[in-house]
């Protein structure tokens, strides 16, 4: 089923939650696609001040440079930049699977082992004057069980706001929660 | 907790059957290796593992059951699969069966000695065999270092690669073979291979055993006594070409010699050895084709020597230039018409030396240029050290230029220190009060004044050599890095990415398929290939690389004291 939500800067975000089975969660967050008003608005500007140039130098080969730069730029910041969709596939006693998607259809995937996994939690944060929330994933320590090695953060260019991360957060615990009851029975 | 059961792709259409792999029963996991069809015999199936299992050191045995009925379902079959679940008595007895062309198999466990009998959640999870044989997994670069732990917490994954990697032996065998158990693989249907890789494979050895006789006699004739005399050693350890070859000859080494490889990194270096020995001797064999091409050697050669008369006419005009007023400063008179007259003269020594060089030049270029058949690197090496050559007298007059101005540095410190009436305790590395007599103090101060007065000449010669010398220093390490990308660059590695990336994985993605209610949970795992940064950092060649050997701070004290400066150190050269 699918929820909106706001992220840490206002923006509608989706959330869809599917349950494949009893230990099989997947939880995947939508970000707002790309605007055909600002994508027009940057690519003006840039022409513009490429003309503005091209009347100061009088050579042609500013607007063809400006052209070429435009088309790369876009190109790169839809592959390597803007994100569309960011997922979280929780596999009981398997691992924990986090995809993100960009926007060129480009996916790339993390897979942690269950083994590695501590627990799954909603830190804190102080970014600039605000106090943000994020949810993060705690590896454990191969030396030290009660210790932690590493903090992988959690939808970090989507940023949800307390709400939505509070049902993340209840999603996962269910099936880290089996893990913890696993070794009780049979 | 749940019951993986890992299930190869390829014996998705395989006849029914009894399954084998591995049972891993801390992460209560099954990884299936293969299908037996009937007929067999249960005891030539069990004496066939146990020989498999001798070899491989893998525990394989014998899981569970696999019925795939193309029509309804025949209960008979059901009964006697169950029954073989006594023979191989295996906990828990895994069985799976498929109706028809239905994509949704169903799976269920038997357990003889199970006290609670809750009905656990079984996932299936398919893998493409034969990529996950052929792949190595990377583990993350920070846990690669901790291998004390590696022991307890082996992680799923790599018990999963290691698997099915150490059962090569169990895919050797297809269909068409006459032999007592009949299997379903992913090479069941013939065993491929390729025919230029057999006759490579047969002729490297002795392709090998030449190159390491030859390598013999190269390295035989550097080590004797005749290149250690002075001279010589002098030159081998100052000139880059020498020390390149040095390199490759040791590259070459690696390469034919007759060890197989042990472990992935060893047949990965030795790869990328061999591709990058290739591409450089390819490279350099284009550079000379295009040297030799419409005579640019003999151009090349015309060129050299008005560019060398060039540099020394420009040199002269600059200490002409000195020897005024230069920029508006007042120099020492005399000092200044002393020291321009000192190197005007050695750039007159020069030039008559280049000239008498010239007649021989094309010929010393030409036979030069065909050293670029041993590779682009080496074509590069000579480059640099023509640049030195070319370049010696901006070094010997740095060095002029350095040592008087050290000598005139130190003499005022001492001098200023006497100015002070204390002195500079050799023993105790300190600075003492002392007592000077009057003439003592006259004569120093009198020195003091005169060394003072005539710093600005120095100063500025000393200046304009440092930073003709830093300019040369700067042209001959760029050359040293390119020289050292082309070195260190893992291109099998890049290739491998790019052509076969499930050779180098980082890890693996998990993808849900279609479920349907009552049905265990279906998965796909695919590999996840490593970035190609990570491949560059893991798979790097180490080299003789030139780094900056001061940082920025020590190299400016340098420059300020007058002490001369070697801003390259290359690895394996003394500290002093």
């Amino acid at each position: 089923e699918e929820r909106w939500y706001r992220s840490a800067s206002g923006a509608p975000l989706a959330l869809r939650r599917r349950q494949h089975s009893a230990s099989c969660r997947e939880l995947a967050l939508r970000c707002p696609r790309l605007r055909l008003r600002s994508l027009s608005a940057a690519t003006s500007a840039a022409w513009l001040a490429a003309y503005g140039l091209f009347l100061l130098t009088e050579n042609s080969t500013v607007l063809s440079a400006a052209i070429i730069i435009t088309m790369i730029g876009l190109i790169m910041y839809l592959h390597f930049v803007k994100i569309d969709q960011e997922s979280l596939l929780v596999m009981g006693s398997l691992g924990i699977q986090v995809t993100s998607s960009y926007a060129s259809g480009k996916e790339s995937t993390t897979f942690i082992e269950m083994s590695q996994v501590q627990d799954v939690v909603i830190n804190e944060a102080i970014h600039m004057q605000k106090v943000i929330y994020y949810l993060c994933i705690l590896l454990q320590d191969p030396g030290n069980p009660q210790g932690v090695s590493e903090v992988v953060p959690l939808f970090q260019s989507s940023k949800p706001r307390l709400d939505c991360l509070i049902e993340v957060y209840k999603s996962c615990q269910e099936i880290l929660e089996q893990r913890k009851m696993a070794p009780q029975s049979s | 907790m749940v019951l993986k059961v890992f299930f190869p792709s390829c014996c998705a259409s395989a006849e029914s059957g009894i399954l084998i792999g591995r049972w891993i029963s801390e992460q209560n996991s099954a990884v299936i290796l293969a299908v037996v069809h009937f007929p067999f015999i249960p005891v030539q199936v069990k004496q066939y593992l146990s020989e498999v299992q001798q070899v491989t050191k893998v525990s394989i045995s014998v899981l569970g059951s696999w019925s795939n009925s193309k029509h309804d379902k025949e209960e008979s079959l059901n009964e006697f699969l169950e029954d073989l679940g006594t023979i191989f008595s295996h906990e828990p007895w895994i069985q799976i069966s498929k109706e028809g062309n239905s994509k949704f198999w169903s799976c269920s466990t038997l357990q003889k000695h199970s006290n609670d009998p809750k009905e656990e959640e079984i996932f299936l999870i398919y893998y493409d065999q034969r990529k996950v044989m052929l792949s190595h997994l990377h583990p993350p670069l920070e846990t690669a270092s901790s291998t004390e732990h590696r022991a307890e917490d082996a992680s799923k994954l790599s018990a999963i690669f290691d698997t099915v990697a150490k059962s090569k032996i169990l895919f050797m065998t297809d269909r068409y073979d006459d032999g007592p158990v009949k299997l379903t693989h992913w090479q069941s249907d013939g065993v491929e291979a390729s025919i230029i890789v057999e006759l490579l494979k047969q002729t490297s050895v002795p392709a090998c055993m030449l190159l390491t006789f030859l390598l013999s006699l190269v390295s035989g004739v550097c080590r004797s006594r005749v290149l250690k005399f002075w001279p010589l050693s002098f030159l081998w350890s100052n000139l880059s070409t020498c020390e390149q070859l040095g390199h490759r000859l040791q590259h070459l080494q690696v390469i034919s010699s007759n060890r197989k490889a042990q472990n992935q990194s060893q047949l990965m270096r030795k790869a990328n050895i061999f591709v990058s020995l290739l591409i450089d001797v390819a490279l350099g064999m284009l550079l000379m084709s295009w040297l030799y091409r419409k005579n640019r050697i003999g151009h090349l050669a015309d060129t050299l020597i008005p560019v060398a008369d060039h540099v020394a006419e420009e040199l002269q005009d600059l200490l002409q230039w000195l020897m005024g007023a230069p920029a508006g400063l007042k120099m020492n008179r005399a000092l200044d018409q002393v020291l321009g007259r000192f190197f005007l003269y050695h750039i007159h020594l020069w030039i008559s030396y280049i000239h008498l060089m010239s007649p021989f030049i094309e010929m010393i270029l030409w036979y030069v240029g065909l050293s670029a058949c041993l590779g682009l690197t080496m074509a590069l090496c000579i480059l640099s050290d023509i640049i030195a050559l070319l370049t010696f007298h901006i070094y010997c007059f740095y060095v002029y230029g350095a040592r008087l101005y050290c000598l005139k540095i130190y003499g005022l410190s001492s001098l200023w220190r006497l100015f002070r009436g204390k002195k500079w305790n050799v023993l105790r590395q300190r600075v003492d009060s002392c007592s000077y007599d009057l003439d003592q103090l006259f004569i120093g101060t009198l020195l003091f004044t005169i060394l003072l007065f005539l710093l600005p000449t120095t100063a500025l010669y000393y200046l304009v050599f440092t930073l003709l010398r830093l300019l040369v220093v700067i042209v001959q390490g760029l050359i040293h890095l390119l020289v050292d990308l082309i070195d260190s660059l893992p291109l099998y590695s890049i290739l491998l990415r790019l052509c076969r990336s499930y050779r180098l994985a980082a890890g693996v993605k998990f993808r849900v398929l279609e479920q349907q209610d009552g049905k265990p949970l279906r998965l796909l795992m695919q590999i996840n290939p490593l970035s190609y940064g990570s491949v560059v950092q893991t798979y790097r060649l180490p080299t003789y690389s030139c780094y900056p050997k001061d940082s920025w701070t020590s190299l400016c004290k340098k420059l300020f004291l007058g002490e001369l400066i070697y801003p390259w150190k290359h690895k394996g050269e003394k500290q002093d």
